[in-house]
């Protein structure tokens, strides 16, 4: 005998599996139902390629190159910054440190990634800043170049495990195997390990990306806040992010302005789709490529 | 130039040495200046109080009190949740497009930008569903951004679960469901209840999500009622760092380690049940 209530949270099972893509076609709808209404008064063109934004001054421009160019500025430094630090970060812990100081460092990163971005912003801020500023004699340290910085620091964690993963998962036979041809260890990391955790690495620099590219609430704090197209890295500079944050505050809703910083949500809501789509099918290789090689060795 | 392969693996392994101190290094740094400078501005009045002096002196309850009721917000819908449809995921779904379009949406909803969670809860809660800026909207808005983390801890903790115990449960006349009450679910709380702690601490944190769902600029006094706005730490850190002038470094670090010591406390504290739930662990 089946008793009811089984079969009431039987069913709510299957609802609950299905509640994930119900929520991501509901936050694309409600991006969509107020950003598109920005069309109505201003061009897709003049919002895409318009390069200046701003929103209050009259009449208003919504030129977001400014803004895309702060968060390509910020992303690429802090994946420039982040992907070799990285990377020999997971080399050294996955292959060259013993066991327990290994440990001592996962824990550490592990730590690195349990800060909340608000403290690290609040950080840079008291430290990271006054220090740029007085390295390059500058105005200001609130500059593009903290806001990489602070955004590899908080990329870290993520690529740092994942590629140590899919070091470690590498078929033990690789390594034996070069080892017994009398390669160093060194020689087997940079010519059979690496190359075989290519698609981890791949892998971990776009979901490194994609962090970046979201990370809001420290890049606001700590790259200057300035709508200006950016020329240097020691200029302050204002990501796409961090214009929502920054901005929604003050804008009346269903005013412009509101519409407008909905649309810009609509291209951070599409970027990550495309970087996490990429990030998943480069994970989805590493995994095929091994399962091919542990049947048939 | 033909170096000797001992001598390049030597100095190899210790450049990596170096850039892992350089991830490492700071890590170390941040903690040491968060504790030492937090310390001396902790005290029973500062933990207790309401805010004074526009938010220079007096204490910080208030924002401690809505981080907490937003956690507990979020823990509400987004653990239940979160434990079906991993249930439905490693016990009911086959292995088909659908089932692949869901671990999609799931990773695409653990990658969404926490700014653009902060917009589909004002679009959603605050303005069509017409809760407000208000402790509900926040948590419903954290809920669903944690959902994946839950979701995938759960799938992890019920994968560790050996196959043979279904078997045997099945082969006794048990249902499915029955099977996965009384014999799977048991089996996997550990790793699910340590997951669900690690994606709460992540939401207590979490700002941007909360900026336009439920974050009070300033209100010393207690939230009523779930429609009602709320201070919470992490944007009263943002407060006191960028839009307050002349706040002591004391109340500024002080605030800071009260909200770092309490993502710590839950990290440490699911640490340690998974280390005390493996010792019992007799498979």
């Amino acid at each position: 005998m089946r008793r009811p209530f089984d079969f009431i949270i039987e069913k709510l099972v299957f609802l609950s599996g299905f509640a994930s893509i119900v929520f991501v076609i509901l936050i694309f709808i409600f991006l969509l139902k107020e950003g598109l209404s920005l069309f109505g008064q201003v061009s897709v063109r003049s919002f895409l390629f318009g390069v200046n934004w701003y929103p209050i001054s009259d009449p208003p421009q919504f030129g977001i190159v400014p803004l895309v160019l702060g968060s390509l500025f910020v992303t690429l430094g802090a994946i420039v910054i982040a992907v070799p630090l990285g990377l020999a970060a997971a080399v050294y812990i996955a292959e060259v440190a013993p066991k327990w100081f290994a440990n001592i460092l996962k824990t550490g990163i592990e730590l690195l990634a349990a800060i909340p971005s608000i403290v690290l912003g609040f950080i840079g801020i008291v430290t990271l800043a006054p220090f740029l500023k007085q390295l390059f004699n500058l105005s200001s340290g609130l500059t593009a170049l903290a806001g990489s910085i602070m955004l590899a620091f908080m990329a870290l964690p993520t690529i740092v495990s994942i590629i140590e993963d899919s070091i470690v998962s590498i078929p033990k036979s690789y390594k034996e195997g070069s080892l017994a041809l009398g390669a160093t260890r060194w020689q087997t990391i940079y010519r059979v390990t690496i190359p075989a955790a290519s698609a981890g690495i791949m892998a971990a620099i776009m979901l490194g990306i994609g962090r970046v590219i979201g990370e809001t609430m420290a890049v606001l704090m700590i790259t200057g806040n300035a709508a200006i197209l950016p020329t240097s890295f020691l200029q302050p500079v204002r990501t796409l992010t961090a214009t929502i944050a920054a901005e929604m505050g003050e804008a009346v809703a269903g005013s412009e302005h509101y519409y407008a910083l909905f649309a810009i949500g609509i291209i951070l809501f599409v970027i990550s789709f495309i970087i996490n789509l990429l990030a998943d099918l480069f994970l989805h290789r590493s995994r095929k490529v091994r399962k091919r090689v542990t049947r048939n060795g | 130039m033909n170096m000797n392969p001992q001598l390049k693996e030597k100095i190899a392994f210790g450049v990596l040495q170096l850039l892992t101190m350089f991830v490492i290094l700071p890590v170390v740094l941040i903690f040491m200046l968060v504790l030492f400078r937090g310390l001396p501005g902790l005290s029973w009045e500062f933990l207790t109080q309401m805010p004074s002096s526009g938010m220079r002196a007096g204490g910080i309850f208030p924002a401690i009190v809505g981080t907490i009721y937003l956690t507990v917000g979020t823990a509400l819908f987004s653990i239940p949740l979160g434990i079906l449809a991993a249930i439905y995921l490693n016990e009911y779904a086959q292995r088909n497009w659908l089932t692949r379009l869901i671990e999609l949406a799931i990773i695409n909803l653990a990658g969404v930008p926490s700014i653009v969670y902060g917009l589909f809860g004002l679009g959603l809660f605050v303005t069509f569903l017409n809760f407000g800026a208000s402790i509900l909207a926040g948590s419903l808005t954290l809920a669903i951004m944690t959902l994946p983390v839950i979701i995938t801890a759960t799938r992890e903790a019920l994968g560790c679960v050996p196959r043979s115990f279904r078997e045997v449960s099945f082969s006794l006349g048990a249902t499915r469901w029955q099977t996965v009450r009384h014999v799977v679910l048991p089996n996997a709380i550990p790793g699910i209840i340590t997951g669900a702690i690690l994606g709460l601490s992540r939401a207590a944190g979490e700002t941007a999500p909360i900026l336009f769902t439920v974050a009070a600029f300033y209100l010393p006094r207690l939230p009523r009622s779930v429609y009602d706005q709320a201070m919470v730490l992490p944007y009263h850190i943002y407060v006191l760092s960028t839009q307050v002038p002349n706040v002591s470094v004391k109340v500024q670090y002080g605030t800071v380690l009260v909200l770092v010591g309490m993502v710590f406390i839950m990290n440490i504290l699911a640490s340690w049940l998974r280390a005390v739930f493996r010792k019992r662990k007799t498979w």
